[in-house]
């Protein structure tokens, strides 16, 4: 069984009509619930649910507190490379896209390493495009042997691998696996996925699992939201985390939110989220997973992600670049434009005064 | 009378003991120790940022405390091995606490790999103070592998539900010649009473303290509730009855 085999039971599901009938009393069940089912959480995605968001929020917080405490993890990206093959009608990095591309050397790599470990940083997410030509599982290692002088916790956000390439990673030192599945809607993500590798929506779909079973130590997902209708893609992200995290329980699971972002291109979102939205989202994932982490990263701009901060929130990136050589002076075009330019002295000092404690380190690669 | 908690050959005066993970600022800290005169401190070796002066938790532990790292983020026997060896060789002295948690949904410990991790670590000469499961086979175990004491949960970490697991920490209490400490799930100050009284050697307490309103009232709280339910055990309760007993008896006379 995969996690295909769980969507495929959602796909004759009346999402429409199911959403329209939920009630107040609905809401209010699921409220008091200490463990909610699948249809709760859907419930709570629900346009009903929007004069709740506040005791929602109010749960949210507490589960939060009590799970993971008023602890924030920081971390902050570190872009390899930008060569891609794949034509995704969204990204800045696409194969057609006219941008500078550019990989760094191993050299380059120990110099990014060294400027971002001086702002305190312990954990790092090292991204590439999806160019196993340019940038392959060995070139990954290598970094990676170069990176661990510096940071106690790697993970990677780059193509998805299979089990025995997961495996070589975690050998060498990687923890952590980011991948975002984009859209869980197969027809969507075929029509917005023009070519390249990256149509193959089963491989990307299994990959979490793949890395499960290498033993990788957490793993994050999520789906871009503004690609498809955020309540089905908020509920498949909500159920998939749920099915890794009951299938292997040795593994970290967390979710993200990213929502798209200004980028080189033009690609105008298929579904708007505001605000609201997302808080929505944010709290309807803590309330069904109360242990799940949950990241929230500069695409959003600060004011935002301070408000964020209370409602679930266990991850956050600081001085982010999404550019190619970004923390050194010749850098790239970005992959998107980051909303939330804080340096991480300046996001320690506002999670401080929100009473929040930074958090550098949280793992040690053994 | 004299009533001493003796753990690797170091005399305890407090039996509390209490963590460091969750709190709002490591400069809270020092406070709370303080204030639940705790001796003996638990730590997450994983948030240790050896590399950072300001961001280090050691710094913040009074030197007279008990370091005691655990391998929290272990999910088997080798991890908790090779993390319990990082803390000693950082220089975090010789206690360690084991965790081997390979449940991220509930946390619960697993007892087969925690025994295997204290046979090695016992050997290799660590004080250790694995966390487990309260089973009376598995604590048998611990405590034939070289555990200093053993420390079965009252509830899963972290819930504040108290001592869910009464009737077998009974047995263990029993049972077990090691000081058993009560680990995980102590919410509340009353239920850290409730665990002495019933004959635990101490408790570890984090959630409770970190995340309440004043952890250092908190952690004050605590202190209180595990001496009065330490003298309380110690002077024995009267006998429980089923049913009401007369402290004016009617036919007392009759004995005269």
């Amino acid at each position: 069984m995969s996690f295909a085999d769980k969507l495929l039971k959602y796909q004759e599901f009346p999402f429409a009509s199911y959403l329209a009938g939920v009630t107040g009393a609905d809401i209010e069940r699921t409220l008091t619930k200490e463990a909610l089912v699948e249809r709760d959480f859907l419930n709570l995605l629900s346009e009903q649910a929007v004069p709740y968001l506040e005791r929602m929020a109010q749960k949210a917080h507490q589960l939060t507190v009590q799970h993971f405490g008023r602890v924030i993890l920081l971390y902050t990206p570190l872009y390899l490379a930008n060569y891609c093959v794949n034509q995704c009608a969204y990204c800045g990095f696409k194969v057609t896209n006219r941008i500078t591309r550019k990989k760094l050397t191993l050299e380059e790599v120990e110099k990014e390493a060294r400027a971002i470990a001086q702002t305190g940083l312990r954990h790092i997410l090292i991204l590439t495009g999806e160019s196993r030509q340019h940038t392959p599982v060995s070139y990954i290692e290598e970094c990676v042997r170069i990176l661990k002088n510096y940071f106690d916790s790697i993970s990677i956000e780059i193509y998805p691998l299979t089990e025995e390439e997961y495996g070589q990673l975690v050998a060498a030192g990687v923890d952590g696996l980011t991948l975002y599945q984009e859209v869980y809607d197969p027809v969507t993500y075929d029509a917005i996925h023009l070519a390249g590798p990256k149509k193959d929506y089963r491989f990307r779909l299994d990959a979490p699992e793949r890395a499960c079973r290498a033993r990788m130590r957490a793993v994050n997902i999520g789906a871009l939201l503004g690609l498809q209708d955020w309540r089905k893609e908020a509920f498949f992200t909500g159920l998939h985390a749920a099915y890794l995290q009951d299938k292997y329980l040795d593994t970290e699971i967390s979710v993200s939110l990213p929502r798209l972002r200004p980028h080189v291109g033009n690609f105008a979102p298929c579904s708007v989220v505001s605000d609201r939205d997302l808080v929505q989202i944010l709290l309807a994932l803590r309330l069904f997973l109360p242990r799940a982490g949950i990241t929230i990263s500069t695409r959003e701009r600060a004011e935002f992600r301070d408000n964020l901060l209370p409602l679930g929130v266990t991850k956050m990136s600081a001085g982010s670049c999404t550019s190619v050589g970004g923390h050194l002076e010749e850098a790239t075009e970005g992959q998107f434009d980051i909303a939330d330019q804080r340096s991480v002295r300046e996001m320690h000092d506002m999670l401080v005064s929100r009473g929040y404690q930074p958090l550098y380190k949280d793992w040690h690669h053994l | 009378m004299e009533d001493k908690l003796i753990i690797g050959g170091q005399e305890l005066e407090s039996r509390l003991f209490i963590g460091t993970g969750k709190f709002s600022s490591h400069e809270i800290i020092p406070k709370v120790i303080a204030a639940s005169g705790s001796q003996v401190i638990t730590m997450a070796l994983r948030r240790v940022n050896f590399s950072n002066e300001q961001d280090n938790v050691l710094n913040y532990i009074d030197k007279k405390c008990i370091l005691l790292p655990n391998t929290s983020g272990a999910r088997n026997a080798e991890e908790a091995v090779r993390i319990a060896r990082i803390a000693r060789e950082a220089g975090c002295g010789h206690w360690v606490k084991i965790e081997v948690i390979s449940d991220n949904k509930y946390l619960l410990p697993d007892n087969y790999e925690t025994i295997r991790a204290t046979e090695i670590l016992a050997k290799e000469g660590f004080v250790v103070l694995p966390y487990m499961s309260p089973d009376l086979m598995a604590a048998k175990r611990l405590e034939e592998a070289g555990a200093a004491a053993v420390m079965p949960l009252g509830a899963p970490i972290g819930t504040n539900r108290g001592l869910m697991t009464r009737e077998l920490l009974r047995i263990l209490i029993a049972e077990i010649k090691v000081p058993i400490i009560v680990d995980a799930g102590i919410g509340r100050p009353s239920q850290a009473a409730e665990a002495m009284e019933m004959g635990a050697a101490a408790v570890l307490v984090n959630t409770a303290i970190a995340t309440a309103q004043d952890p250092v009232q908190t952690a004050r709280a605590f202190s209180l509730a595990v001496q009065a339910g330490r003298m309380a055990f110690l002077s024995g309760p009267g006998a429980v009855q089923e049913y009401a007993v007369a402290s004016s008896p009617l036919t007392g006379f009759l004995h005269k």
